[in-house]
């Protein structure tokens, strides 16, 4: 069935019904996130109807809108009011060769968070509110529009990178920030992948409030923001302390040089499984380093300071996931296969295996949000 | 106010129940001769008291895995203890149940400045993860007024807040990682230093659940670098709304304080009383706003704040020019508590509310005040909209606590009307369990429940806490 043939529910109401009437489902934005974690047989059912802006206010930071709202029309809405969604929502369509609009309800079903995580906390750190329907139909509600909330359980937390598998996300709430008023992205040259990481590590242990840190195609970015006078200070300070690591360049307000880390664009047009790696900051270029030696790892980009780590390998095999993730385990992380073919996400698991009691606890709860597997079926874990 | 009705057959088992305890823990690690389980028989919420049947202090993960196992074979109920500095009773005990307390598990285990993490034994204070990076530049963000005391352990089970989360968040924004025991005994590590997880989010729903999943042993916790320095304004306004649609005004305008503080008029008087902070007495309300930055960027922040301000008529405008005077600014909020306590008995509330709608809010909770013939002092972090009213009564005079407690739950069920919420960074605990069906559908806290099912199956952590009693019940006789 063809999305566009898509149930598309125009109410809570309408999509509870769905759910208690009809399912399996797989749950649709836009369509832009369908590639993600392991393929899903079931017929689409579309967030995109619900829509509406249910409140949005400048003085209390605070947006609510329906899961289909479109990101790029919430965007534009906030940036009216010099305002943006904190944590940089990563944008997956480069990587995927995906298309269709970005949904808000995508955004916090996978969390995707982008550089700006390491400063203003990630998608789950902004979400401070949601209204789903669980596996049975049921409409709840977790978290509220304030953002200081510790009532009862933080469920809020705990659907936001659920990939749909705990419930049907119909309306969320956000915590915003004011856009700043400039921005400057430091940048060095030259550094190998581990000196690049002990650059940024110190940029980060700075005063300085450093709100991007990556290294990629041979350049090594620190991004300082705020208001003019402040950005200038502080990005001449930080130049100053990373001296011992080269001359760092100054380059203004460059948004697109912050897209392309965000999206990993660098990797978009390689062939190859691109892996998402999750690790200590200090362990990502030893990680890679480990891993390009036993063949199972070609290019690395480092967001998160080294902590994020986008890992192109060859798609064959089980596409590197046995050495990745042996490494990666032994330094405490994870790894999520992120870009591959369907055969491969079925073969392979996409989200990193969990040691059996954790696997227990989320099995436990999969079942009891959803004891039908109605609900994205499979997506996360068979 | 009812807690769950004792076992009586646990109760019978009390020494079979401590010798068990004892057979896998250190002799001096369980106590159970009642001259010593008094110390454990409330935390701050002191009106409500019941000494335990056990209580179990444990040195390492190993132990508190072992004193759980054989509390789960025993059918034994377990209160978590951080430093019993809960508000809430979040860890009052039950007299058939055993209090886990960590205060032992006190060790800094590893700091990492290049990786920006801290790894602890919960045990250890809030204030001392900090002091255990400040020399190097660092600090941890969520500071509760309690942090002398209060252990990062409760912070977790509360998801506690502080002053200065309006800019980093409170604690489940800076936790990554926790060692984590099951009621059952079992061993997990969930997150660790990285910064996200790799499935569902079980760090985020174990942060603030008041201890009712599971007992946390150990802690990676984010430390950020200190900014260079940080400076207080106060401004006095003619009234409440004023100072509020000023706050509005700062945010619009794209400057995020670390601290937006407010309090009204009577709130005001009893500070200033106790603490000669020089106060504006002549003032309805008062804010104090905090910056941060290089010498240069605070003062470039003040002078914007200051020109907002400038709009709303300040009566008074103080802006601190040394340390001195920045601590004297903020003496007077930071006694608030003790100064309230000098005059009155008092409870504290920590319902959260739209900033919006604070004119309204306060002009009903004074209504209230007339009403119920209680005064009550208002202290509000304004950035983030979390209330706390200071309702004053009389712990001597009969149905003077009933009285409070009634005042109290309305102006909890205030914020929920408004959009807001019952607690902020308090928790729920006792203290507001009951109220829990003004926020919630019985399908929300079904669903709240069903996590408790999957993590304590047969419910023995923490009982009595954050589900009213009988929905509790109800839930219980349907599963079974």
């Amino acid at each position: 069935m063809s999305l566009a043939e898509a149930l598309a529910p125009a109410s809570e109401a309408e999509a509870a019904e769905a759910v208690r009437d009809g399912g399996p489902f797989e749950i649709v934005g836009g369509g832009a996130r369908l590639a993600l974690g392991r393929p899903v047989e079931a017929a689409p059912l579309s967030t995109l109807r619900l829509d509406a802006v249910t409140l949005y206010e400048p003085q209390a930071l605070t947006l609510v809108a329906g899961a289909g709202a479109r990101l790029d029309a919430i965007e534009a809405m906030l940036a009216a009011e010099g305002q943006r969604l904190p944590f940089e929502p990563m944008d997956p369509r480069p990587l995927l060769g995906s298309d269709g609009p970005l949904t808000l309800g995508g955004v916090a079903a996978t969390n995707a968070s982008g550089p700006r995580r390491i400063q203003a906390g990630a998608c789950r750190d902004s979400l401070i509110g949601v209204r789903l329907v669980d596996g049975r139909g049921t409409v709840l509600k977790n978290g509220g529009r304030v953002m200081k909330n510790v009532t009862g359980y933080d469920l809020v937390k705990l659907m936001c990178g659920a990939y749909g598998v705990l419930g049907l996300l119909t309306e969320v709430a956000f915590k915003l920030q004011p856009i700043p008023e400039t921005s400057a992205t430091l940048v060095l040259r030259g550094l190998d992948e581990a000196r690049a990481i002990a650059a940024l590590s110190m940029a980060l242990g700075s005063p300085f409030d450093v709100t991007g840190a990556a290294h990629a195609a041979g350049e090594t970015l620190a991004r300082i923001e705020g208001f003019e006078a402040s950005v200038a200070y502080r990005a001449a300070e930080l130049r100053k302390a990373l001296a011992a690591f080269g001359e760092a360049e100054i380059v203004m307000d460059d948004p697109a040089r912050w897209a392309a880390v965000r999206d990993a664009t660098p990797l978009a047009g390689a062939q190859g499984a691109v892996w998402r790696l999750s690790l200590r900051p200090s362990d990502g270029p030893k990680a890679v380093a480990a891993l390009r030696e036993a063949g199972a790892a070609q290019d690395a980009l480092y967001d998160w300071g080294g902590g994020l780590v986008w890992l192109l390998t060859p798609e064959d095999g089980d596409a590197g996931a046995a050495a990745i993730r042996a490494e990666v385990s032994r330094r405490g992380g994870h790894a999520t296969l992120f870009r591959a073919g369907q055969a491969t996400r079925r073969a392979v698991a996409p989200f990193h295996p969990e040691p059996a009691p954790v696997a227990a606890l989320s099995a436990g709860l999969r079942a009891k949000f959803d004891p039908a597997g109605k609900l994205n079926p499979g997506r996360m874990a068979p | 106010m009812r807690m769950p009705t004792p076992d009586p057959d646990i109760l019978a088992r009390r020494s079979a129940v401590a010798a068990r305890l004892r057979a896998v823990l250190p002799e001096d690690a369980v106590i159970d001769a009642s001259e010593e389980l008094v110390a454990y028989e409330c935390d701050a919420l002191s009106a409500y008291r019941c000494p335990p049947l056990a209580v179990v202090l444990p040195r390492s993960t190993a132990e508190v895995a072992s004193a759980l196992r054989v509390c789960w074979e025993e059918g034994v109920p377990v209160v978590p203890r951080g430093s019993g500095t809960s508000l809430a009773g979040g860890a009052l005990p039950t007299a058939d149940s055993v209090i886990l307390g960590v205060a032992r598990l006190n060790r800094v285990l590893e700091t990492s400045l290049e990786d920006r993490v801290i790894r602890v034994q919960t045990g250890v204070t809030n204030i001392s993860v900090t002091q255990a990076v400040q020399s190097d530049g660092f600090f941890y963000a969520p500071d509760p007024s309690s942090q002398l005391a209060c252990a990062i352990a409760g912070n977790i089970a509360m998801n506690s807040g502080g002053a200065h989360c309006l800019k980093y968040g409170v604690t489940t924004n800076n936790l990554l990682g926790v060692t984590f025991v099951t009621m059952q005994g079992e061993v997990m590590e969930i997150g660790g230093a990285h910064l996200d997880a790799p499935g569902l989010d079980l760090l985020g729903v174990i942060c603030g659940s008041e201890g009712q999943l599971g007992v946390v042993t150990e802690a990676t916790l984010r430390i950020l670098a200190a900014p260079e320095g940080a400076r207080p304004i106060l401004f006095g306004f003619e009234t409440s709304a004023v100072a509020g649609a000023c706050v509005a005004d700062i945010i619009r305008a794209g400057v995020i304080p670390v601290a937006l503080e407010f309090m009204d008029g009577p709130a005001i008087r009893v500070c200033e009383e106790f603490a000669q902070a020089g106060y504006p007495l002549n003032a309805g309300a008062l804010l104090i706003v905090e910056v941060e930055g290089s010498p240069a960027e605070i003062d470039d922040q003040l002078a914007r704040i200051r020109a907002i301000a400038a709009g709303h008529a300040p009566l008074a405008v103080r802006e601190a020019a040394t340390p001195e005077e920045a601590a004297a600014i903020w003496l007077g909020r930071k006694s608030a508590f003790g100064a309230m306590g000098q005059i009155s008995d008092y409870m504290c509330l920590d319902g959260t509310i739209p900033v919006g709608a604070l004119p309204e809010v306060l002009s009903r909770i004074e209504a209230l005040s007339a009403q119920y013939g209680l005064g009550v002092a208002n202290i509000f972090h304004a950035g983030d909209g979390n209330m706390h009213p200071l309702i004053m009564f009389d712990a001597n005079k009969p149905g003077d606590l009933e009285k409070c407690e009634a005042f109290g739950a309305d102006i909890l069920r205030l914020c929920v009307e408004v959009g807001g919420c019952l607690t902020g960074e308090h928790g729920v605990g006792v203290e507001k369990r009951e109220l829990m069906t003004a926020q919630f559908t019985a399908d929300d806290m079904t669903a709240q429940m069903a996590v408790k099912d999957v993590f304590d199956p047969k419910w023995l952590l923490n009982p009595g806490k954050v589900f009213p009693l009988a929905t509790v019940e109800g839930h219980r006789m349907a599963a079974e």
